[in-house]
């Protein structure tokens, strides 16, 4: 059965002035599936992430060509509105970056944006976002107090559901853990697990162990090129390429 | 003796060199600090002789409005009330930093958010400008320009406290923007773009995340400008009128705790009363910079807090 694609890319090019970041992706996204991207630092796979929801367009010198489509639209076309894509994709960044207000503030910052001003819609959105971020036991007490008085792993994780509170179609996730010690990532795997089926992630990590136990398909990059892309099974028991088996068996990267 | 046990007793080149530096910056700072306690010192003596000495009243020295030092009244005390002088320097201050604030925070969100090249070409160079320019030529255009032009458009005079602010609004410009950009820069780009991943646009980022983070250092930029504006002489003395009288409204001469100590200190005789009574106004100038101070470490501990 051929599954709902939510984001298709062709032949994606990036270029930082004149190096060439990006040489030609092709990548489809099935719904509510977690994808992950993995590959050696350098690869692109965070680059390739942040054209996703034009993220990129904030660094000066960027040129992109290609054609990346988010149920059909062209993301890149000139009637885009980067503010409306953006409500449509969100993201979580590799460290965890809650503004230095109170939870509570940080999870409606969205909504806010948005124009919501029902008390009684922005208090259930954070007890729901943040119950779906696996936080609200932690929190629920002292969701006035500032956000900056958590640990990373419980920052990160109410970051998370900042962007779940304003119920993005897809999740762009920027190595989420890589900046937690290691319970605080199996929290936030078991989240993800838990998010599975419900949104359409895609994750960047460096973690092998993660992307074979969170993900349903699996992206592998390396200088800039897409190198195999399976189901994660297949990428990690039965990888066709040489230089993914490669990888995956640690003999570079 | 072992060359270990040698090393470990004798103290070595660079121990000796770090002894001598930590002496050398504690005998700089114990200076600084012995001048600066001078200073408060010969200040307090001379201003608190106005009470003990010439026994008046602090009460009615901040609270009465007649600055006649010479003249006694009916009960033999010398009437020294220095309001208009408290009033005509709060007026200023306040004003000045009221009409700055707005420009100064557009200007830095410009140049850092906006066009931080434009900002960083020519803004940056103006603004520095702004700082050197010395003051008698912010007094001298405020004197040629703007007090003609209060008088045209309001009548009067044109001396008074509208000209002490318009005059102001200039000078401490520099040091609120310069000090709201350096605020603005600080905060962190991940700022930004978690607002913007989430569907921020521009407006919103800067004005919901980006000046409510830099908020305490915006505040302490005020206060600096405000300490600046408080403490100016020179300037608003050829602008204000030099009247000490409670002014009426803005447009009247009227005077400041600066104007009138540099107008009058050179023309009394040291010890006299009229001198210890600069020396009180003096004093009230001093505190007031302290409370200043106190005030922009208070908000700096706030925002750190968060």
């Amino acid at each position: 059965m051929a599954k709902e694609k939510v984001i298709t890319s062709k032949d994606v090019h990036l270029y930082y002035g004149d190096f060439e970041a990006l040489k030609g992706i092709d990548l489809d996204f099935n719904k509510n599936e977690i994808t992950a991207l993995i590959g050696p630092s350098g690869c692109g796979k965070s680059t390739y992430l942040r054209t996703l929801n034009r993220m990129n367009d904030l660094i000066p010198g960027v040129k992109i060509t290609g054609d990346i489509r988010l149920r059909g639209q062209d993301i890149y076309a000139s009637q885009q509105d980067v503010v409306q894509l953006r409500k449509q994709v969100g993201m979580v960044f590799q460290q965890p970056n809650p503004f230095p207000f109170s939870i509570y503030d940080n999870v409606v910052y969205g909504l806010r944006l948005a124009g919501v001003k029902d008390r009684s819609v922005l208090d259930e959105a954070v007890e729901t976002s943040l119950k779906q971020a696996a936080i609200w036991d932690e929190v629920k007490d002292k969701l006035h107090d500032s956000a900056l008085s958590l640990s990373g792993g419980q920052q990160q994780r109410v970051v998370i559901g900042r962007v779940l509170a304003v119920q993005p179609e897809v999740i762009l996730m920027d190595e989420p853990t890589s900046a937690l010690d290691p319970i605080s990532s199996t929290q936030i795997e078991n989240m993800l697990l838990e998010l599975r089926g419900q949104y359409t992630i895609i994750l960047v990590t460096h973690n092998m162990h993660q992307a074979s136990r969170i993900s349903d398909r699996t992206a592998f990059f390396l200088q800039g090129r897409l190198i195999e892309f399976a189901d994660t099974k297949k990428i990690f028991l039965d990888p066709t390429e040489q230089e993914t088996s490669d990888y995956i068996s640690g003999r570079f990267g | 003796m072992d060359p270990i046990k040698e090393a470990m007793l004798h103290r070595s080149r660079s121990a000796k060199l770090e002894r001598r530096g930590r002496l050398l910056s504690l005998a700089c700072i114990s200076l600084i600090v012995l001048v600066v306690l001078a200073i408060f010192i010969f200040v307090a003596s001379r201003g608190l002789a106005t009470f003990f000495t010439n026994k008046v009243n602090l009460i009615s020295f901040l609270s009465k409005s007649t600055w006649a030092p010479a003249v006694k009244d009916a009960h033999g005390v010398p009437q020294v009330g220095a309001l208009p002088m408290i009033v005509g320097s709060f007026g200023v201050t306040f004003l000045s930093a009221v009409v700055a604030t707005p420009f100064a925070v557009g200007a830095a969100i410009f140049m850092t958010e906006i066009s931080p090249n434009l900002g960083k070409r020519i803004l940056q160079p103006v603004i520095e400008l702004l700082v050197g320019i010395p003051s008698v030529v912010y007094g001298f255009i405020g004197l040629s320009v703007i007090v003609p032009v209060i008088r045209t458009v309001f009548g009067g005079t044109g001396f008074g406290i509208l000209a002490g602010t318009f005059v102001l609004f200039v000078m401490i410009l520099p040091t609120v923007t310069s000090m709201t950009v350096d605020a603005l820069k600080a905060v962190p780009r991940h700022y930004r773009e978690a607002s913007l991943a989430l569907g921020g646009t521009r407006w919103q980022t800067i004005s919901r995340v980006v000046l409510r983070a830099a908020m305490p250092g915006i505040l302490t930029g005020i206060v600096f400008g405000m300490a600046r504006a408080f403490g100016e002489a020179l300037a608003v003395q050829m602008v204000i009128g030099n009247a000490a009288l409670l002014p009426k409204d803005l447009i009247s001469p009227a005077s400041t705790l600066t104007s009138v100590l540099t107008s009058g200190i050179g023309n009394t005789v040291m010890g006299s009363l009229e001198n210890n009574a600069l020396w009180s106004l003096a004093l009230l100038l001093l505190l007031m910079s302290l409370a200043f101070n106190l005030l922009i470490r208070w908000i700096g501990k706030k925002g750190e807090m968060k």
